[in-house]
């Protein structure tokens, strides 16, 4: 029986790793329903926990690359917060004597900004990281404290709000949604995206007469990747606008207002960053050559340097990539608020770290899998939003996510040892 | 191809290493079609004179001559584009990434919109493999799960699919059984055939009394001297290395 089982996922090709993965995220989430008596699995719980994991789940995509080429950026939560900081002055005060108030360009320049920003402090470190060969521990703790304190110096302080109108659509919330059609057409374009990959590798693989997956097995698959897209949006399709919001959602969608009119959220605009973020990461992570050199170097840099890459200016470029994804959970995070004071993002290198640790990428570097983040950044939410939902006071929140991570991380050497990978 | 100009001409070559002298003043050279051998005790400058030539090192003075012209190499990119391969000792293979992936690391094949094309990698590995090593059957699985002569026989491939004329082995043998050590053999003998040059570091006498041309012997980072391998018996090679005499001067001085 437990041959056949394990035949079956192979020849699915679908490794225990990613398996227990969601085994765990699984148990968690009926877990939390039996307890919370029904209250987790509800569309409006997984939508806010979608909207919640997006941010973290968006850094850990980059920390995968930072982590497999054997270094850590502990930067990241103090980067998250000086970029938001700056991006909400400029939309808040810059921006609006320059172009005027409520000006359309705001938000966008704001968004170019923030990826810029996040670009370009990361390629600083990386810099020094790569050229000065000063390890990454130091630089970036120590970018730790100065972006914290630069982001205190950008409003002596102060709280800024109220953010841009447009900007805070990327945050998510009733208003930065999808809507419903266009959530089912989003959900159409990503199921008919995954089939065809699926076969155009599946053709490659058979052109160049490889052993190709059983056809029953390539369905199920494809069964499972358009389940899994469409499920997910028919249950944010699911989730009603609450009656207070419904006039002022009603008038967005150009919907008229009618008693007994219901509404959906539909897909949060932050999850489908985070989906867009993701599948870009994997084609970087696995079909270019950039993803290729960072995980060679990650397994043995100098057979890489031998090899002819450039290890040092890898270095700067994954950094960089980690800071443009900062920028782009700033903007997720603050828009998400709606204002930005000195706290944004706070201890997030530390979840951030998790959710890539828990989805077994290897603190040894040359291992570590973009989705394996996303599922860990998920598992970490999950635990937290849980725990919250079924009343579990913060410290004791602390305590049991500290021991998860560890535990966690125990597994995953076990694992290893037992796969010899 | 002029058989008359050296494929490689290293001219008094130096490097030091924290006021150490590793390679001190050497000069060797290579013709297309020759094995010259490259012996000495350990740390007598050997490798250090090939990562030289590999693009590894950067040399302190000296200079290099590729096919009559003189080489700026700077780093192992600039080595490769003057068709030089290199077999390192401790075979440079990431252990995390397949076959394919090692054999084309940093000359990856890519389709026509830039992306990795892992399948047609992998065709050609199978292609080469096929003729190297034939019992060679783990393409996906990470080099870590090969066995050493697995992993040397993926080392080897890269050096040869690329169009060498230029091969540096590093102790090519030094991880293999008999078996594999006598399939070495006889590709280096086949790759001679082919017209490429071959520097070979060995410490096994017979290896290089066997399969090589010439020898050049270090020791302490100095060149003892080159000699026609025909022209010297075992003792004689023995004698340059854990003496540092040359036989000839030797017989001129008695």
């Amino acid at each position: 029986m437990q041959s056949s089982t394990k035949k079956f996922f192979n020849s699915l090709g679908i490794d225990t790793r990613l398996l227990g993965m969601i085994g765990a995220l699984v148990v968690l989430w009926i877990m939390f329903d039996l307890v919370t008596g029904g209250r987790f699995l509800t569309p409006r719980n997984l939508f806010n926990l979608s909207v919640q994991t997006a941010s973290v789940a968006v850094m850990a995509t980059g920390m995968v690359f930072v982590i497999v080429t054997r270094h850590i950026d502990l930067s990241v939560g103090s980067m998250l917060g000086f970029i938001g900081m700056t991006v909400a002055a400029l939309q808040v005060k810059w921006l609006p004597e320059m172009v005027g108030l409520g000006h359309w360009s705001i938000w966008i320049i704001a968004v170019f900004a923030a990826i810029a920003m996040g670009a370009a402090l990361g390629a600083m470190q990386g810099w020094i990281i790569g050229y000065l060969t000063v390890p990454a521990f130091i630089v970036t703790l120590g970018g730790l404290l100065v972006y914290r304190g630069a982001m205190w110096w950008v409003t002596q302080g102060q709280t800024v709000a109220p953010l841009d109108p447009t900007f805070k659509l990327l945050g998510g919330g009733a208003d930065g949604t999808l809507g419903e059609t266009l959530s089912w057409a989003f959900g159409i374009f990503a199921s008919a995206a995954a089939v065809v990959l699926i076969l155009m590798s599946r053709r490659r693989k058979a052109n160049h007469g490889f052993v190709v997956k059983p056809v029953w097995a390539e369905g199920i698959l494809v069964a499972l990747a358009v389940g899994l897209v469409m499920g997910y949006v028919w249950i944010m399709n699911s989730y009603p606008i609450a009656k207070g919001a419904l006039p002022r959602i009603a008038e967005a969608r150009g919907v008229e207002m009618v008693d007994g009119l219901t509404l959906y959220h539909g897909v949060a605009i932050p999850v489908v960053i985070l989906l867009v973020v993701t599948v870009g990461m994997t084609i970087i992570s696995t079909r270019t050559r950039f993803g290729r050199y960072v995980y060679a170097t990650g397994g043995n840099p100098e057979a890489a340097e031998l090899s002819g890459i450039n290890t040092r200016l890898l270095t700067v470029k994954v950094f960089a990539l980690m800071g443009a994804l900062t920028g782009i959970s700033a903007i997720i995070a603050s828009a998400r608020l709606g204002s930005v004071d000195v706290g944004l993002g706070t201890l997030d290198e530390l979840r951030v770290i998790a959710a890539a640790v828990i989805g077994g990428t290897a603190l040894a570097g040359g291992f570590g899998t973009i989705y394996g983040a996303v599922i860990g950044a998920l598992i970490m939410q999950s635990l937290q939003s849980g725990m919250a939902s079924v009343g579990v006071d913060a410290p004791l929140q602390s305590i049991v996510v500290g021991l998860v991570l560890v535990f966690a991380v125990w597994v995953d050497i076990v694992y290893r040892r037992k796969t010899g990978a | 191809m002029d058989k008359n100009t050296p494929l490689v001409d290293m001219k008094d070559i130096h490097i030091s290493f924290g006021g150490i002298k590793a390679v001190d003043h050497v000069s060797v050279d290579l013709y297309p079609g020759e094995v010259v051998g490259l012996l000495g005790h350990n740390g007598a400058g050997k490798s250090t004179l090939i990562k030289i030539l590999s693009g590894a090192y950067q040399a302190d003075g000296g200079e290099i001559w590729i096919n009559g012209e003189k080489a700026e190499i700077h780093n192992p990119r600039d080595a490769r584009s003057y068709n030089i391969e290199t077999i390192y000792q401790t075979l440079a293979l990431a252990d995390n990434l397949d076959s394919a992936s090692n054999l084309f690391l940093g000359r990856e094949l890519v389709t026509s919109i830039g992306m990795v094309d892992d399948d047609a990698m992998e065709a050609e590995t199978r292609k080469i493999m096929g003729r190297l090593n034939p019992n060679f059957e783990k393409f996906s699985a990470p080099v870590s799960a090969l066995s050493g002569g697995q992993r040397q026989s993926v080392a080897i491939a890269r050096a040869v699919y690329f169009n060498a004329r230029i091969l540096i082995m590093d102790e090519p043998t030094a991880a293999l059984g008999p078996q594999e050590t006598k399939m070495v053999s006889e590709l280096i003998k086949q790759l001679k055939a082919e017209g490429i040059g071959i520097f070979l570091i060995s410490h096994d006498i017979h290896d290089v009394m066997d399969l090589c041309d010439r020898a050049s012997v270090m020791k302490n980072g100095k060149l003892v001297g080159t000699v026609d391998v025909d022209s010297v018996t075992d003792d004689d090679l023995l004698g340059m290395i854990i003496l540092g005499k040359h036989p000839h001067e030797q017989s001129e001085d008695a």
